[in-house]
């Protein structure tokens, strides 16, 4: 199977088998008027199977998101057609709005205007609790 | 804005600055009785819980300052509708400080992000009750002269009762604490404590259902109420409230230098009996609640005017 390279926008690259769909609708990609190419169970060295996510335009990437689904993805930025830069991804100290706190007994349960902030409890855990009633967030493997 | 949502927002310096002052209040009233004055505290409860509330206000009244505020959600505007922020930013143009007990979880910690006065959460649901702590502390710290080396009991409901695990938590940073948790298996600590707390500060610590088994090991023993507006069911809250009942004849074989300590109010886990034997130290811990809240307005006012 052949997807054309593209030459200017960004790739995504080594995401968990399965996962491009979750990726694809958190970053909102449906909104963009460029094409967007989805490539599902590649075959892989490294992971045995991958996807790919290919966007043939820059957009405003939230590395914060895309870091807490998964820190192992590559982005890679196209230019001219060729790779101009690759970014690593952290898991981020605090995500806004990405995941909601379940908790029926939390402020947001009942605040709807708040944002639902969860910061990172333990890093090696990948262990994510609400800041206000420190309930743990169900984590992306 | 210096708020209190949580007793790890506090060092252990400032915790140890908290105690001293509180310590010269008790010593020396009258230096304290205009530190407060024309400052005004609004206790904001939006769930009733009178013994707080008073504790609060008599700390303010004892500094010289005065009290406005609500007792009960359906006194406020939020009866109406309007939300903690909008509440929090009305009342930070008439009072100084405020003292909030809401039951949903966080509510303070929003406060304390839209207030222009510092706040301080008088406990929000089964989460944070961080003045409660410092009493606890203030207690541990007079009865024994020292916070660290000694065992520290817990016994009743260990899963929703928030006094304990901010209690725990504080104790997590001092030296030598071994933990004795005693409670029914429906209500043991919460796997999180353990994990993220307990073992992550090494602290020792033994489980068990059995009060009598472990009571002369204790230097201090922590009684909590099994409190049933934490239940969903009715019939669970009754068949396990009256799982653990202190007694005179359960202390027969308790240290001499055993402090007996509870958040109050008790329902029947610790007899009336047991209020005579020296031992019993859960109305100094009320009084010593009223002290360290003084201290804390103090500090927080301070602050708030640099």
């Amino acid at each position: 199977m052949i997807i054309d390279s593209i030459k200017n926008g960004i790739v995504l690259d080594h995401i968990k088998a399965g996962m491009c769909m979750e990726i694809y609708n958190i970053l909102n990609l449906e909104s963009l008027e460029c094409s967007v190419a989805i490539l599902k169970n590649v075959p892989s060295d490294k992971m045995g199977r991958k996807d790919i996510i290919k966007v043939a335009d820059m957009f405003d990437i939230d590395l914060d998101v895309l870091g807490y689904i998964d820190p192992n993805i590559t982005v890679n930025i196209i230019k001219d057609g060729a790779l101009a830069e690759k970014r690593k991804l952290e898991l981020p100290s605090l995500i806004k709005d990405v995941i909601k706190c379940k908790n029926p007994r939390c402020i947001t349960s009942t605040e709807h205007e708040l944002q639902h902030i969860f910061r990172l409890a333990d890093k090696e855990k990948r262990v994510y609790r609400c800041i206000y009633c420190d309930s743990k967030a169900k984590t992306h493997s | 804005m210096r708020s209190l949502i949580n007793i790890t927002d506090l060092t252990l310096d400032e915790i140890d600055e908290l105690i001293v002052t509180a310590n010269d209040i008790i010593a020396n009233p009258a230096k304290y009785s205009e530190k407060c004055r024309g400052k005004k505290l609004a206790t904001l409860f939006f769930e009733p819980s009178t013994r707080t509330r008073l504790s609060f206000e008599a700390a303010m009244y004892e500094l010289g300052g005065n009290v406005i505020g609500f007792s009960e959600a359906s006194s406020s505007s939020s009866a109406k509708g309007e939300s903690v922020s909008d509440t929090v930013r009305t009342v930070s143009c008439y009072a100084d400080i405020i003292a909030m007990r809401h039951p949903k979880e966080g509510a303070p910690l929003v406060a304390s992000m839209k207030a222009s006065v510092p706040v301080i959460n008088a406990g929000d649901g089964g989460h944070n009750h961080p003045t409660q702590t410092l009493a606890d502390l203030l207690t541990i710290s007079r009865e024994k002269g020292k916070i660290g080396d000694m065992t520290v009991g817990f016994c009743g409901d260990l899963k929703f009762g928030r006094t304990v695990h901010s209690l725990i938590v504080a104790l997590s940073r001092y030296e030598n604490i071994r933990l004795v948790l005693i409670s029914p298996d429906e209500l043991r600590i919460p796997e999180y404590m353990k994990t993220d707390v307990i073992k992550k500060n090494n602290m020792p610590y033994a489980e068990t259902n059995d009060l009598d088994e472990v009571m002369s090991s204790l230097d201090i023993l922590y009684m909590t109420r099994v409190q049933r507006e934490r239940f969903f069911n009715e019939a669970d809250y009754i068949r396990l409230k009256d799982s653990y009942i202190l007694t005179p004849e359960k202390l027969l074989t308790a240290k001499s230098g055993l402090s007996v300590m509870h958040p109050l109010p008790r329902v029947n886990e610790i007899s009336t009996a047991v209020d005579e034997d020296p031992r019993a130290c859960y109305f100094k811990q009320v009084m010593n609640g009223k002290f360290i809240r003084m201290a804390l307005i103090l500090k927080l006012l301070e602050e708030a005017a640099k």
